[in-house]
């Protein structure tokens, strides 16, 4: 009995301090299958540009970090849930993410695209080099005209619960056939074996794939910003936790002006992607 | 708790609860012919067809239902040689994907329910119908599947049961059944704990019903009336 009791209470005190030494560490969470903003290694480590700019942030703010991984679908109930304490996961900012979370400050931005595959019908139409869906001027809106005819009866698929999904559900291109994924891998997956026609993602999400899988996807159309698909990306903060986000505030302005974020984004995505 | 969100979520979770029907129908249909057939299969005596139809089970069953939906939807997907001919017409959709996965995985256990119901008729019967002059087609056809399928009524209760909880899977491949969009709700409001609890609800309702027909049934046709 006496062995028992002391077990469980060394099994306790253990507990407790595993509990108390994470207290002041900083949970981030990401999902590890967004290259290059965060993916994994063949081991199995998170890496990517999101990655090793958390531990940068993270020596800024002076307090130890954990880098943790969670299914996009679930990012942000994660957070509020209070299984980690900031996003960074190449989570846009959005008017309609808002309304649950803050953001920091963006840290980095870059275009959407769409892709197919070399010998599409979809590869010769002709639109602008890239389009701001914020001003919608003449020519966004011709643009955005030679698409929804392009895209009439395509099945044309995105990741789950992302600005590319909100923007092809948001009527700009008309009422295209949306097919929605769990993670960019699949998506990707699907484009190669012809089950989607066209896919809309981060427009590195495609290049990086073309490089790694040397399956022939080409980027079609123009690039999008603006409008659905947000104002960059930033750290993803519970609404009341300000002194966090305050924090994270400050320390991507250092990283900034030390030239850290641009030094890294040119690392992953071989342009200089910060803002 | 938003209820709002819970009652405003409830049609369109019920309209998807009809996807997932369908796949339950569609494939519990071809399911039960396959299982029959294997089950069939394995009472034979030749050897090579005993092993291929325990083969059959034997795989099915020892491999999570999630792995055999990921195998036939994108695995087969790579297969460049496959792309070309007329399967992919059907491989191409998910929707006959997530069927032929399911359709093969309750076969395997249906056909291992009917065996063991084949199994436990008592020789008496067999032999009773023979001795009255009746052919072994008959015996088999009139006789043994309907006291088989009776014996197997619990067990395949059940797992008509367990299916219909499996369907939930076919969101994995971007079928948007009751999981799908519950979980499409939940990625624009950010609030899971709601959503899941209307469909959970749904299940659940839908469990109710199939389970009490189930019991109907074994009732209708118990031996000892």
């Amino acid at each position: 009995m006496n062995i028992i009791k002391k077990f469980s209470l060394g099994v306790l005190i253990s507990l407790f301090l595993t509990i108390s030494a994470n207290a002041d560490k900083i949970k981030i969470g990401t999902e590890g299958a967004y290259p290059p903003w965060n993916s994994k290694d063949a081991s199995g480590k998170l890496i990517g540009f999101e990655v090793e700019l958390a531990w940068t942030l993270c020596r800024y703010i002076g307090q130890q970090c954990e880098i943790v991984e969670q299914d996009w679908d679930g990012m942000i109930p994660a957070l509020i849930m209070r299984k980690f304490d900031a996003i960074m996961a190449g989570m846009s900012i959005t008017a309609e993410r808002q309304k649950a979370i803050n953001f920091s400050q963006g840290y980095a931005d870059e275009v959407a695209s769409l892709a197919v595959m070399k010998g599409s019908d979809l590869e010769g139409i002709s639109t602008s080099e890239g389009i701001n869906l914020t001003k919608k001027t003449g020519t966004v809106k011709k643009d955005l005209k030679t698409l929804t005819s392009a895209l009439a009866g395509k099945t044309v698929c995105t990741q789950t619960a992302t600005i590319h999904q909100n923007f092809l559900e948001s009527g700009d291109v008309g009422k295209v056939n949306v097919r929605t994924y769990k993670t960019q891998d699949e998506v990707n997956l699907d484009l190669a074996s012809g089950r989607c026609d066209v896919a809309l993602a981060a427009a590195v999400a495609f290049t990086d794939y073309a490089e790694k899988s040397g399956k022939p996807v080409v980027l079609v159309g123009p690039t999008f910003s603006g409008g659905a698909f947000g104002n960059g990306v930033g750290v993803g903060i519970r609404k009341d936790d300000t002194e966090l986000l305050k924090a994270f505030n400050k320390a991507i302005d250092k990283a900034r002006k030390n030239g850290d974020i641009s030094r890294i984004a040119t690392k992953w995505f071989g342009f200089d992607a910060s803002m | 708790m938003d209820f709002e969100l819970m009652i405003n979520s409830f049609p369109k979770l019920l309209n998807a609860a009809v996807i997932t029907l369908k796949l339950l129908s569609v494939s519990l249909i071809v399911g039960l012919f396959i299982g029959l057939l294997f089950a069939i299969l394995r009472l034979n005596k030749n050897i090579f067809i005993n092993k291929f139809a325990y083969g059959y089970s034997y795989v099915f069953r020892g491999t999570p239902l999630l792995v055999q939906i990921f195998i036939i939807y994108f695995g087969l997907g790579q297969i460049e040689y496959l792309r070309s001919t007329f399967l992919w017409v059907i491989l191409k959709e998910p929707y006959w994907c997530a069927i032929i996965a399911f359709a093969l995985n309750t076969g395997a256990y249906t056909s291992e329910i009917l065996r063991s119901a084949f199994q436990t008729i008592q020789p008496g019967i067999i032999e009773a119908g023979k001795s009255l002059g009746i052919s072994n087609k008959i015996i088999f056809y009139k006789i043994q599947i309907p006291i088989a399928i009776r014996q197997s009524l619990p067990a395949y209760g059940n797992e008509i049961i367990l299916m219909m909880k499996g369907t939930s899977l076919a969101s994995t491949v971007t079928i948007m059944d009751l999981t799908g969009v519950a979980k499409y709700i939940i990625s624009t409001t950010f609030k899971p704990i709601e959503v899941f609890i209307v469909a959970g609800g749904i299940y659940l309702f839908m469990t109710f019903i199939i389970h009490n027909v189930i019991k109907y049934l074994e009732k209708k046709y118990s031996f000892s009336q």
